[in-house]
């Protein structure tokens, strides 16, 4: 069977959640291959074999996170020259897709993005215009390139071969173009990732202040959730950018989402309007989050939110 | 610094928005248009860069003819000329051809930077910058919060999972913009009365030396297969709190195995 290149994010060497889901797809399609760049990648090998991986192209080359998008692109595009995979699948964050646009235009493969399925045929599936639409679309041309969402399937652990091949980018200079002079944390961290929570609590200019933030977090934490902020929020400063959830921050589709205080504008629909599950809490029977929300609350949430995380933990004992 | 800014026009995302059935392409005629939102903030900052430093400001945009009424939008609010690409045959092409299309009628422009937004509304696929960058040869500054240039060199705060990265480039070099880089003006009066005689060049595929095979929905290298409409989602219950909310909200995550 032919490759499936898996381009693997990950944090020093700890493959990200959707990096493992996409294994699990790509081991519905063909041959698990994963790609895996930068600092530390040799130390994400075990964890891509237990997870399914066949084979592990392992390039450690600095060249992948001192520059934008343009060495990932190079080094698959060199992969699609010596293994003919059948298709690339990359994550579906804002790097993902331009690694996986400029690995279009290298190729001559078509480009699929926001991609929540793949069948056997390659046909990916992808809600569009808010979900109200779901296309079912195929690459004509080239080898196929799928940005995969986060949470469209779950890891499933099964040790594959691992084979681990040492390969090197020869990056050009356009792909060397952008240099990465500086990298500054800003979250908070010790939650999961917004991108791929399986639940996500968010506040909005409802929330009042930075320091009322904590009874978001105190709710999130007791679901295991991440926390998540309206632009409103983001805006007065109470909640980092890194935040954001909507059409200019991330975009998530949890088991379960929960907007708290948050108005419901399209913006912040664009982010979070295919969750599964939606609840909202706000004081505002007209709030047009209710329009979209499985279960709504009119009240406050300075009382409302306290009390559902004192319930909840009493209820997890 | 001469700097050129792509903007689409969209259909309004509160509107409807749905496939033909014939062709399975996005219907643009029978919705109400607007400018991408985004690319507001394009136009802005680069009118911001041409009143600190000079030059000029042109706007480019592919699209039907109705698109002019988005290219005169951005020229009264400032900007000082405009390019239109507009063919039958560009219809239906995806977003790797029309990156294709785009970077011709760009390599024919003078520009020290190509101010892009982050994401269309419509196609939502946050690509453009880096296929720009990739098929011009140029840097790729992509996601910027903060844009500074000076001495030939563009340097970028761009927003990261987990903070931001500092990214530097030498000009010319294309540069995709989020909302938190500026606040948009209103185009004066005097700007929408000026923007009536700003030169509004237009462009056919012929005159960029595209071939009509490279483009449109004929050859796109991806097609939609097939397609369902998902019924609107329901509002559920609405409770009101009557002072056991937090209780209620607790049932609803129960009854859904959430706790
Ligand atoms: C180009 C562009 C991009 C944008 N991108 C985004 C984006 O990515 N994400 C995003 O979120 N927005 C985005 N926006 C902004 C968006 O249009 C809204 O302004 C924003 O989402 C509003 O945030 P909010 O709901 O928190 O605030 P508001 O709309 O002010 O709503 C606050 C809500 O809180 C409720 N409330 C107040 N006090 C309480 C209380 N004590 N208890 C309960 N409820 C209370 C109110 O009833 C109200 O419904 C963007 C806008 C533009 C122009
Ligand atoms: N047809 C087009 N004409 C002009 N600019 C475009 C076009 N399509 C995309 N763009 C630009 O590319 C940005 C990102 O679009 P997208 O990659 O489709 O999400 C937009 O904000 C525009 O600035």
């Amino acid at each position: 069977m032919s490759e499936v290149l898996v381009l693997v994010d990950h944090v020093d060497g700890t493959p990200k959640k959707a990096a493992l889901e996409l294994l699990a797809l790509a081991k519905t399609l063909g041959t698990p291959a994963a790609v895996v760049t930068g600092a530390g990648a040799s130390k994400a090998v075990d964890t891509l074999k237990q997870y399914g991986a066949d084979k592990v192209y392992v390039d450690e080359s600095a060249d992948h996170d001192d520059f934008l998008a343009g060495p990932k692109a190079a080094l698959l595009a060199q992969l699609i020259g010596s293994a003919s995979p059948v298709a690339v699948l990359v994550p579906a964050t804002a790097e993902g897709k331009e690694v996986g646009a400029r690995l279009a235009v290298k190729t001559g493969g078509g480009l699929l993005t926001d991609a929540t399925g793949i069948t056997g045929e390659l046909v990916a599936e992808q809600p569009i215009f808010g979900g109200a639409v779901v296309v079912s679309s195929k690459v004509a041309s080239g080898t196929p390139i799928i940005a995969v969402r986060a949470n469209s399937t779950a890891p499933v652990e099964g040790a594959g071969a691992g084979t681990v091949e040492s390969v090197a980018v020869q990056a050009s200079e356009t792909d060397k173009a952008a240099r990465v002079t500086e990298r500054v944390v800003e979250a908070k961290g010790g939650r999961p990732d917004l991108g791929e929570a399986s639940i996500v609590v968010s506040g909005g200019r409802g929330v009042g202040s930075a320091e009322n933030f904590s009874i978001i977090e105190a709710l999130a934490d007791s679901l295991g959730a991440a926390v998540g902020a309206s632009r409103a929020a983001t805006d007065a400063g109470w909640y980092p950018h890194q935040n954001q959830v909507g059409q200019t921050g991330r975009t998530v589709s949890p088991q379960l989402y929960i907007a708290a205080g948050i108005s419901g504008a399209i913006q912040h629909r664009a982010g979070m309007q295919t969750s599964k599950t939606i609840v909202a809490i706000n004081k505002d029977p007209e709030a047009p989050i209710f329009e979209l929300a499985d279960f709504g609350l009119v009240g406050d949430l300075n009382t409302v939110v306290p009390a559902l995380t004192e319930e909840i933990t009493k209820r997890k004992g | 610094m001469n700097i050129v800014v792509l903007v689409k026009q969209v259909p309004d995302t509160w509107a409807e928005r749905k496939l033909k059935d014939s062709d399975k392409t996005l219907d643009r005629a029978s919705v109400d248009v607007v400018m991408n939102e985004i690319d507001e903030y394009a136009v802005e900052e680069a009118l911001r860069i041409k009143e600190a430093q000079g030059g000029e400001v042109t706007i480019l945009t592919m699209g039907p003819d109705r698109a002019t009424e988005t290219i005169r939008k951005a020229l009264s609010m400032g900007a000082d000329k405009a390019v239109h690409l507009v063919d039958d045959a560009l219809a239906g092409s995806d977003a790797v051809q029309t990156s294709a299309a785009l970077a011709k009628a760009i390599e024919g422009l003078e520009y020290d930077l190509v101010i892009v937004g982050s994401e269309a509304t419509d196609s939502r696929m946050a690509v453009m910058g880096a296929l720009l960058a990739e098929r011009l040869g140029k840097p790729q500054l992509t996601g910027a919060r903060k844009l500074t240039v000076e001495n030939g060199t563009a340097t970028i705060e761009r927003l990261t999972d987990n903070g931001y990265a500092v990214v530097t480039a030498s000009t010319p070099a294309i540069v995709s913009v989020v909302e938190k880089i500026n606040e948009p003006r209103y185009p004066s009066f005097k700007g929408i009365m000026a923007a009536k005689s700003k030169p509004l060049e237009t462009k056919s595929l012929a005159d960029l030396g595209l071939e009509a095979g490279a483009v449109g929905l004929a050859s796109a290298p991806t097609q939609v297969v097939e397609f369902s409409t998902k019924p609107p989602r329901q509002a559920g219950q609405v409770v009101k709190d009557e002072g056991d909310g937090g209780a209620k909200v607790a049932e609803f995550l129960a009854s859904q195995k959430f706790v």
